[in-house]
């Protein structure tokens, strides 16, 4: 079955007591037993919940792995896969990675004795020289956020495969749609699944997939124990924006790819991020492991003063946080995304004031263009 | 203003189109007017107005000045112990809602923190629990599912001695019943699934503190771990805290037959409501709190008179979780508490005879007219 049929058809599309061809909204938070001894398979909505089931089965199927688990958030999800280790473990991070991911690591869980190293995820080498004998895991993004950078997920799962570690990866901006982590041998993939999933900028929610039985039930049991799980309504609209994914992929690149070109070529504009443009250094292996750029651009425009001129003038684009909608959305890492990293981290990956993330949305690449022309001058 | 009167004016006047109910905010990001300027909302994680509603609603209640809304009970009870780190220790309720001793016991001792359980109906024991490296008393009161009552003044003030944070779980009182905040607390924690929100439909948890600095690490944690509670769920919480009062007068009326009714059957061996004279709980219980709650406990002759109640009730259902609009039975030992150690639970009296019997808003004729056809094993009604 092709990807853009399954992700209508993943089997968990229709209510199997009704026919209905959405999944009803569950709401209770209890489920009545028939007997002392004979549970049914639901008991209290945070153990169980169809309507979070649902989802959970959709995108386990969609990324491929053997189970999926739903969250009240992406930072939700990512702390619970945190949560898999203990004290005295050692995970080995992308330097750029998204700051909410940073500010956990290096606020939160170094408290509990879990060490993050960040490091260089565009050389294997840089990963390999930093892994320690408790390095427990390496966890990727790719294309980073916000400078698009591109990690080998191929190499990164080797190399976690010969150290016997979990290989993670925030698979966030690609979406299964574009990039299937686990079918690169990655163990454990991650979504914040408001940004493309939910796709509306309606919900907030996370999802996780893993491949091995054994982190499932683990997992399992702290998303049960930790509790940080996913509304019903919420897991709905997860869903409902699912069923739309290849049709909104499909138009957020073909966007992102012109408003790339424009931006290229622009005089006022230094650098372009997009895995999509000739010139970016990880086209190569990005094209040999994801099915497109992806909907996201930066950019940077010679100082502050510029970046912010350009964040003023905008017209169409929201200025906001977060990405992955319909509608356009321009953000300033610096500020935004990104204001949860130590400063010195920032301007050492590259997150400095004249930088502007772009989620290209669903409306007519022109008009994008035409705004983002007189927004820069 | 009374409790109640709070409760149903939840939300009413914050929605600048004069809507009397708090509006669905179903949106994860906020369009700022200008660069460098907010609305005060930028990501729903991070705040969202239906939910901040609910959050202040709640603080409004509890006496304290700022509220937190999570995914669950568990998640909110996580983020609190998300502020203590390696190395700290804490002291416990040791009759607890197995959720909670589950987290502690096998998640957050991962994390070397270290927790001891003692019986904080007895002050005496809470004190000798302390060591140098304690950082805070963790209570329920009253417990699940004994009942058992906690002095929550007298350990205020044993806490504010040592320097230690005070949390309790509020869970089976509600702000209407009992104001732990007030009464020298530093915490209050809800599973807001149970009395708040009151009609078995949404799984939530909220935090209530009263110290500014704590509110600043509590938020700290809330958007970072991102547990939080979303729109829809919070609009549901905020739409059952309204009929608070009136649910609890009626349930609690309800368990106070119950309880007298369930004392003098003859098939009941021991009855666990804090509501009866001779609960060891039932002055320091009228002394600190303005009613009793709506869970009873009993304990029968067998693990065969317990299942036969179990599958015999019609109109009580079998399924866990409580404080509901429904009545609801379950089964510690293989239910909420399955997950603590065999021994320890039967030396607390959490034994395969033992059921908690969560009162809710039906006739009180009916729910004995249930209870009484599956205690005698009569025919099966409804």
């Amino acid at each position: 079955m092709k990807f853009g049929t399954k992700i209508l058809h993943t089997g968990n599309e229709v209510d199997a007591v009704t026919g209905g061809v959405s999944i009803p909204i569950h709401h209770a938070s209890t489920f009545k037993q028939a007997k002392a001894d004979e549970f049914g398979p639901y008991n209290y909505a945070r153990s169980g919940n169809p309507t979070r089931d649902a989802l959970e089965a959709a995108i386990a199927e969609l990324e491929g792995g053997v189970q999926g688990f739903a969250f009240a958030s992406g930072m939700a999800a990512i702390s619970s896969v945190f949560l898999l280790f203990s004290r005295g473990d050692h995970i080995v991070v992308c330097e750029d990675v998204y700051g909410g991911t940073y500010r956990v690591l290096t606020s939160l869980f170094n408290r509990f004795g879990i060490e993050a190293t960040f490091t260089d995820f565009t050389d294997m080498e840089m990963i390999r020289s930093v892994l320690r004998d408790n390095t427990k895991a390496i966890y990727a993004e790719t294309p980073s956020n916000p400078l698009l950078k591109i990690t080998d997920l191929q190499a990164v799962a080797g190399i976690a495969r010969d150290r016997g570690i979990l290989s993670i990866v925030d698979n966030t901006f690609m979406t299964p749609y574009l990039q299937r982590p686990i079918e690169l041998g990655m163990d454990i993939v991650l979504h914040s699944a408001t940004k493309y999933l939910g796709g509306h900028s309606d919900v907030i929610a996370g999802l996780a997939v893993v491949t091995d039985a054994g982190i499932a039930e683990q997992l399992k049991f702290i998303q049960n124990s930790f509790g940080a799980v996913l509304g019903p309504q919420d897991s709905w609209l997860v869903m409902r924006g699912i069923k739309t994914l290849k049709a909104r992929m499909e138009l957020h690149q073909n966007g992102a790819r012109k408003l790339a070109s424009f931006l290229a070529a622009h005089p006022k504009v230094e650098a372009v991020y997009f895995p999509g443009l000739p010139e970016h250094p990880g086209r190569e292996i990005h094209e040999s492991q994801a099915g497109g750029p992806g909907g996201i651009v930066s950019f940077r425009v010679g100082s502050e003063k510029e970046a912010k001129k350009v964040m003023e003038n905008v017209k169409l684009p929201a200025l906001a946080v977060s990405l992955g909608a319909v509608e356009s959305i321009i953000s300033y890492p610096v500020t935004m995304s990104h204001a949860g990293m130590h400063p010195d981290h920032r301007k050492k990956v590259g997150v400095t004031p004249d930088l502007i993330r772009y989620s290209v949305g669903l409306e007519d690449p022109d008009d994008l263009i035409a705004d983002l022309e007189q927004a820069i001058g | 203003m009374k409790t109640s009167t709070k409760a149903v004016q939840l939300g009413v006047g914050t929605d600048p189109t004069g809507a009397i109910s708090v509006p669905v905010y179903q949106t994860a990001a906020f369009r700022h007017p200008a660069f460098g300027e907010s609305t005060g909302y930028d990501y729903s994680r991070s705040g969202n107005p239906t939910r901040q509603a609910l959050e202040e609603g709640i603080a409004k209640l509890d006496g304290g000045i700022r509220g937190f809304a999570y995914a669950s009970g568990m998640a909110a009870l996580a983020n609190i112990f998300l502020l203590f780190k390696a190395g700290d220790h804490l002291v416990v309720t040791e009759d607890l809602y197995g959720g909670t001793f589950r987290l502690l016991d096998k998640v957050f001792c991962g994390y070397g923190l270290t927790v001891t359980y003692v019986d904080t109906s007895d002050l005496g024991q809470v004190s000798m629990a302390v060591t140098d490296n304690t950082r805070a008393i963790l209570v329920e009161t009253p417990t699940n599912p004994l009942l058992k009552v906690a002095d929550i003044p007298g350990i205020s003030r044993l806490a504010k001695d040592s320097g230690l944070l005070f949390i309790v779980d509020n869970t089976f009182m509600t702000p209407y019943l009992q104001r732990p905040l007030l009464l020298g607390a530093d915490i209050v924690i809800y599973s807001a699934t149970k009395y708040l929100a009151g009609h078995n439909d949404l799984v939530a948890g909220l935090v209530v503190v009263k110290d500014q600095e704590l509110a600043e690490k509590v938020y700290f944690l809330q958007n970072s771990v991102g547990a939080v509670l979303g729109p829809q769920d919070s609009w549901l919480a905020i739409r059952g805290i309204k009929t608070l009062g009136i649910r609890l007068d009626r349930q609690e009326e309800n368990s106070r037959y119950i309880a007298g009714w369930l004392s003098a059957h003859p098939a009941v061996k021991k009855v666990y409501y804090p509501g009866l004279p001779d609960h060891p709980g039932h002055s320091l219980q009228m002394e600190q709190a303005e009613g009793f709650g709506a869970m009873i406990s009993f304990e029968l002759a067998g693990r065969a008179a317990a299942e036969q109640v179990i599958n015999r009730v019609g109109l009580i259902s079998f399924a866990e979780s409580l404080g509901g609009v429904e009545s609801l039975i379950t089964f510690p030992s293989f239910q909420t508490h399955a997950d603590m150690d065999q021994a320890e639970r039967e030396r607390m009296g959490i034994n395969d005879r033992l059921l908690r019997l969560s009162v809710g808003i039906e006739d009180v004729s009916d729910l004995l007219a249930d209870l009484e056809q599956a205690l005698e094993g009569g025919k099966v009604t409804l």
